[in-house]
């Protein structure tokens, strides 16, 4: 059932609207009230979660009768900016991630994510599905705000992710919707995979048996669901990062999701004028790239890789 | 005058990006003023370039206190304002939600740093500030409520208002608040424009600006000084947003008085040109804020209000 939690007017002739659909059990197969709710869009230009919504749907609806939960689905928390390709919401040129818990009486923005905290609110489980940005490609991970890493590392274990990342907590991190949910006791995981402005198959079906797995062991699924894959689990201290420190066209030399060497050449940033290397990059540790720069024109800072010791 | 390049940003495909700072006087750092951290802060820019203009002639007839010296930075983000876009040209990330900034990070976080390692031993710091949606103020110093702030020294700017606000989370990483934590007193100063040049606006920063030198003996500058500033508290202010969209008709200005009931604004159906709504004022008060969109969603705050007692 399609419903509409925020309407706003448009200037001409349009009204924005934030919608879900609710997939609730057949009538007499359970009384519980256990809801999970998957949210997606809120960065216009991340669109791995559409595939995960679809795909969803539509093995719930092969085996309606295992349903003993609500599924609610939020596709686009963001409509406006997936619709033009936009990673802020348009017009405002605002982070939707940083405007959490938003407001009632503020503006279009805040209003708008007043209304999402306020449905999402009391979902035995949310999962905030982003995909990375059009610069970086992500290997499918949890991330967790060291805050809350007890009530949440047991729920990212079932999502069949590779990597659970638990980060520091950072002040301009509070107005996320993560942040904001789990503070009020709704627990919420962020997703990051893949890769922006792209859709990657097999990571949106990775984790969907992944949603499957948490949803049978929150009594909102009863039939059959993998065992989900166990994730390397790190902090903060074991991520080592590369910046690029010339501009240029990086060409990377390694894969995505592959072991390294200290020393091993990751890639080279090149001059497509000179015909020189303005940098060769090699990697400092050992470890996995688990994060690789996927948009090739770098400048000063640019980061290329993240490793993982 | 001495031209400094603060940081130098590389590029293959342009001109090396820096960040410039124009020093007068000698010895202690006593103020530094910002202008763009934005690529649409074009207002901001014009007003550093006049102040720079300024304190050249006042430097050259031996008008900047002995043991002071002023640093103005236009720009911090030339890349951005020959392109015509208001955040970082590649990743559209915003360098004012960057700072402290950090050396070895992304691009826009070496920018802070560049500019911050320059600017934090300074006891004064003047920030030309815009804000995020389209809109006329009238001019006044903003505040953040972080404990470190000093009312009583954003008087001297001489401007009609102080306003302070409490901090939210993404404030920590601007520009002013890392300020005030390295314990320089940090003011933001906003006037009426941004995309645009007004002179006059600029003008009366200007003067803002060099009233506050010389109050706090940094320079030596006769001026007009001003006003009284008041102060207003950012929950003290009334908030009159539209239910409805359409072409936004606006019917009172900034700076204007209203009455309880007066005509504010008319909401205007863009096809049938029929009023939709029309936007009452719930106070009497002065119009400190209006936006400036001519056509807006629903749900947009179209006017800050101070309300005054107004018995006569
Ligand atoms: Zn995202």
């Amino acid at each position: 059932m399609v419903q509409t939690i925020a309407a706003i007017g448009l200037p001409i002739d349009e009204t924005l609207m934030i919608q879900k659909n609710r997939l609730i059990p057949k009538s007499g197969v359970t009384d519980s009230k256990k809801r999970i709710s998957i949210v997606t869009g809120t960065h216009g230009d991340e669109l791995e979660g559409q595939y995960v919504c679809y795909e969803l749907q539509r093995r719930i609806n092969e085996n309606y009768d295992c349903l003993t939960g609500t599924v609610d689905i939020y596709p686009a928390l963001n409509p406006l900016g997936i619709d033009s390709i936009t990673r802020g919401i348009p017009g405002f040129d605002l982070d939707m991630n940083r405007l959490f818990p938003g407001s009632e009486n503020g503006s279009m923005p805040e209003y708008i994510a007043s209304k999402i905290v306020n449905e999402l609110k009391g979902s035995t489980a949310v999962i905030d599905i982003h995909a990375s940005n059009i610069f970086l490609r992500e290997i499918p991970q949890v991330r967790i705000n060291e805050l809350s890493r007890d009530t949440l590392v047991p729920l990212a274990k079932k999502l069949n992710v590779d990597y659970i990342w638990v980060h520091s907590s950072a002040t301009v991190l509070e107005s996320t919707l993560a942040y904001s949910l789990n503070v009020i006791g709704t627990p919420t995981l962020v997703v990051e995979m893949g890769v922006g402005m792209r859709i990657t198959k097999e990571y949106g079906d990775q984790l969907v048996d992944g949603i499957f797995a948490l949803m049978k062991e929150l009594g909102i699924w009863s039939g059959e669901v993998i065992e989900p894959k166990q994730p390397i689990i790190s902090e903060d201290g074991e991520v080592s990062f590369i910046n690029a420190t010339k501009s240029g066209v990086f060409v990377p030399s390694v894969e995505h999701w592959k072991n390294v060497k200290k020393g091993d050449h990751i890639g080279d940033i090149l001059n497509p004028l000179t015909g020189e290397i303005n940098e060769k990059i090699n990697a400092e540790t050992d470890g996995i790239v688990f994060t690789l720069r996927e948009y090739p024109i770098v400048s000063e800072g640019s980061l290329i890789a993240r490793i993982l010791a | 005058m001495e031209e400094k390049t603060l940081f130098e940003l590389s590029s293959v495909y342009r001109k090396n990006m820096r960040i410039k700072g124009y020093i007068f006087g000698n010895g202690e750092h006593s103020a530094c003023i910002v202008g763009a951290t934005r690529g649409n802060e074009v207002q901001q820019v014009y007003i550093c370039s006049r102040l720079v203009n300024i304190l050249e002639q006042l430097e050259r007839k031996g008008k900047i206190c002995s043991g002071k010296s002023i640093m103005v930075v236009p720009s911090v983000n030339s890349y951005s304002m020959n392109i015509g876009k208001r955040f970082w040209s590649t990743d559209n990330t915003d360098i004012n939600r960057m700072f402290p900034g950090y050396d070895l990070g992304e691009t826009t976080q070496r920018i802070a740093d560049g500019l911050f390692r320059n600017v934090n031993d300074y006891k004064y710091g003047i920030q030309f500030a815009s804000f995020y949606m389209q809109g006329s103020f009238i001019p006044h110093v903003r505040m953040m409520k972080t404990g470190l702030e000093d009312i009583e020294l954003a008087k001297d700017f001489g401007l009609p208002y102080v306003f302070r606000r409490d901090v939210r989370p993404y404030d920590t990483t601007t520009l002013n608040y890392n300020w005030q934590i390295w314990e320089t007193k940090a003011f933001s100063v906003y006037t009426d424009a941004t995309d645009t040049i007004n002179t006059d606006t600029a003008a009366e920063a200007v003067n803002a600006v060099l009233s506050f030198l010389k109050k706090q003996g940094i320079i030596e500058y006769n001026c007009h000084e001003g006003y009284i500033s008041k102060l207003i508290e950012g929950h003290e202010l009334v908030n009159v947003k539209t239910g409805t969209a359409g072409f936004f008709i606006r019917r009172a200005e900034v700076n204007s008085r209203v009455n309880q009931g007066d005509l504010l604004a008319e909401i205007v159906d863009p096809y049938s040109g029929r009023t939709i709504d029309k936007i009452l004022s719930p106070v009497n008060g002065i119009v400190f804020f209006h936006a400036a969109q001519p056509v807006i969603y629903a749900h947009t705050p179209l006017y800050r209000i101070i309300p005054t007692d107004d018995l006569i």
